[in-house]
């Protein structure tokens, strides 16, 4: 739409703007404004226009530069030539925003040794941690003790994973085994599963809207397979092999396919109900170290709506029906028009962005590290990626064109893992330096130092519900 | 499996517990008694010889696990390279150093103190740290002489976890034991405790260092 400069005698000048959504999708019709109007402003008329019962929070974007103060100071620094249409597109943003963590509420003390990573349950309620005690811990967040100490594992506890409707949690450890627990009961649920024979870098569960009951787990392992897993029968029901090296990282994705990363530099992508190989993504020149799904977060949250949180966590409610559906509509939100894009992070010190459903070739190439990536995680609403590596550094990435936002830096040694708020505004970064930092995202800048641990930090992890943040490491566990 | 004369060979060796239990439940009153001394020996002289046998062959420990627990993302690494990044960083840093202030300066040949021995002055004989800025008193008020080549910036300091030992630069000396006078000169003995400057390695935590 054309913009006409209306110049009245002593009238502020008006332009047409027109609304879009992120996809493109136009709204409305082009309305005219003054050059002045400030995003509270176009909050009013897009909500207006958008004829919501609730008015949504909206970001306001020209050209990738987000209108803060007015519209005529966003031009003027881009130099937007005012003749020409102007498309401002909004983004809704999460109704509920998360506070930042500004301190440690309490140590949970009970392990023995390290503690070698920490996964909140899908609703928030429950907290598991894995340690080089070979034990699992349940921990009680209300009350912030342990709650149940699960033995059976005989080496270190590497991976824990939760189905999506928080009822199972599984755990794999250093010599292959996969054991499955009940966080009610704390006692282990079914058999052991064995079959691999070297250690688990990763466990993966059937999203809850492919499957209710969450019936099926994936695990990837060192010795470079991956084995799918009947949890009710405890029996391995199909073994993916193709890879020549160990496979560091797994992704059971939402369309039906599985994604694993491996040592021997490729992503191979299968077809989850009968095992076949699709396509094999290739393009790092190093280990392939992680990797992360724009749609993660909503297949590990499952039905759980996170704004829907109260302060005291509960179990997901209703028929597995309902579930399926819920679990559904909040899997096609966060997927938004196209297909998932997956992220890659390597030790060649660059990311790759792909479509993997689509294209073997990637997106794009995010170079700027300077040292190998350990971790790479969309943020819930998938807009941004943000990888943590060993040069000190967490770089903020686009997560539908993969263009550099910005670098975080503070840290004094390699950052191990990152976390995510629900809202998709704050992010937590653990690291060897034994500190956790928060980070804003919108100003890009620390929010809060978490200091206090004594030594390394290996796992971090945010509760859904946003309320707490839990990290593990060399010493003990935190709430 | 035994055959001819060996299974009466084999036979009799089977029965040699049962044979024995039957003689043993007949033998009453000092007999008895001898009997037992001499098999109780006998039993731990058999203990014995296990307990060597034993720790000759190698048992699969399926008890303990091993300590150093890492998260998967470090397995394949080798975490403890650390300590060897650390030692290279500062020695790194100490060259670049040396380098700077190197000038040519004729070298004199120090007078010793003892060629000028008076009783009311007394040479240091050990170790001691002045730091930056330090300049000799004119020489008719020292009480005191610390000879410069007994002047010491770095000290060996080893980590207990990474085990491995840095040297870094003294910041002072806090307290020796010998004398509060020494501690005041700065002189370091055996059992000194020193204040020394661990940004070199990086660390963000407390730890406790040995000289």
């Amino acid at each position: 739409m054309a913009a006409l400069l209306v110049h009245a005698a002593g009238d502020v000048q008006r332009l047409l703007v027109q609304f879009q959504d992120e996809g493109g999708q136009l709204l409305g019709s082009p309305f005219d404004v003054p050059v002045d109007i400030t995003p509270d402003k176009l909050q009013l008329v897009c909500n207006a226009l958008l004829a919501q019962d609730e008015p949504l929070p909206l970001a306001f974007y020209v050209h990738d530069a987000e209108i803060v103060s007015s519209l005529g100071k966003t031009l003027e620094s881009k130099e937007v030539e005012t003749e020409k249409i102007i498309d401002i597109i909004y983004q809704p943003q999460a109704i509920f925003k998360v506070r930042a963590v500004t301190r440690c509420t309490s140590s949970l003390e009970g392990h023995s040794e390290a503690v070698i990573s920490v996964a909140f349950s899908p609703t928030g309620k429950y907290l598991a941690s894995g340690s080089g005690d070979t034990t699992v811990r349940f921990w009680d967040l209300s009350t912030e003790t342990p709650h149940f100490t699960c033995n059976g594992h005989r080496h270190w506890v590497l991976s824990i994973s939760w189905s999506p409707d928080g009822k199972k949690l599984a755990s794999g450890c250093k010599n292959g085994q996969i054991l499955l627990w009940d966080p009610s009961t704390g006692m282990q649920v079914g058999r052991t599963l064995a079959g691999h024979s070297k250690w688990i870098t990763g466990l993966s569960w059937e999203p809850l809207h492919a499957n209710p009951e969450c019936r099926y787990v994936a695990s990837s392992s060192k010795d470079g397979s991956v084995r799918i897993w009947d949890t009710t029968s405890g029996l391995c029901e199909r073994i993916l092999t193709g890879h020549t090296q160990s496979v560091t990282c797994l992704r059971w994705g939402g369309d039906g396919l599985l994604y694993s990363a491996s040592q021997d530099r490729t992503i191979k992508v299968w077809r989850a109900h009968d095992g076949v190989l699709c396509r094999t993504l290739q393009g790092h020149g190093h280990w392939v170290n992680t990797m992360a799904l724009s749609t993660d977060y909503a297949l590990r949250t499952g039905a759980f709506e996170p704004a829907e949180a109260t302060v005291n966590a509960q179990d997901l409610k209703g028929s597995l029906k309902e579930l399926k559906e819920r679990a559904l509509s909040r899997y096609n939100l966060v997927r938004g028009q196209g297909p998932e894009r997956l992220v890659s992070g390597s030790d060649d010190f660059t990311l790759f962005l792909w479509s993997p459903a689509e294209d073997k070739k990637p997106l794009t190439r995010m170079t700027g590290h300077q040292a190998l990536i350990n971790q790479v995680l969309f943020s819930p609403d998938s807009r941004i990626v943000a990888s943590a590596s060993f040069d000190k550094s967490v770089k903020l990435w686009d997560g539908r064109t993969g263009k550099y936002l910005a670098s975080l830096r503070g840290h004094v040694a390699a950052v191990y893992q990152i976390a995510w708020s629900a809202d998709s505004r704050l992010l937590v970064s653990g690291s060897s330096d034994s500190t956790l930092k928060v980070w804003d995202v919108k100003a890009q800048k620390l929010a809060t130092d978490l200091p206090g641990h004594a030594d390394e930090v290996y796992a971090v992890d945010w509760s859904p519900d946003g309320q707490r943040v839990a990290s593990g490491g060399k010493d003990k566990l935190w709430g | 499996m035994p055959q001819n004369e060996y299974i009466e060979l084999h036979r009799k060796q089977s029965r040699e517990a049962h044979e024995r239990s039957k003689k043993v439940k007949k033998m009453i009153g000092l007999k008895a008694e001898l009997y037992h001394k001499q098999r109780h020996a006998e039993k731990i002289q058999m203990k014995a010889i296990k307990m060597h046998e034993k720790r000759n062959t190698k048992q699969k420990d399926d008890e303990k696990t091993p300590q150093g627990a890492v998260p998967a993302y470090l397995l394949d690494r080798e975490g403890q390279s650390r300590a060897k990044v650390l030692s290279n960083m500062s020695k790194q840093k100490q060259k670049e150093k040396v380098g700077k202030w190197e000038v040519p300066l004729p070298k004199v040949h120090a007078q010793g103190e003892t060629e000028v021995l008076k009783a009311w002055k007394r040479m240091v004989t050990k170790v001691c740290f002045v730091g930056d800025g330090f300049t000799r008193k004119p020489p008719k008020y020292e009480r005191f002489i610390r000879p410069m080549g007994l002047h010491f910036k770095r000290v060996h300091v080893t980590h207990p976890e990474l085990k491995a030992a840095f040297c870094l630069p003294i910041l002072g000396v806090k307290k020796n034991p010998s004398s509060p006078r020494c501690t005041t000169l700065g002189v370091i003995t055996k059992g000194t405790v020193t204040e020394v400057n661990v940004s070199e390695m990086g660390l963000v935590t407390q730890e406790v260092l040995l000289v």
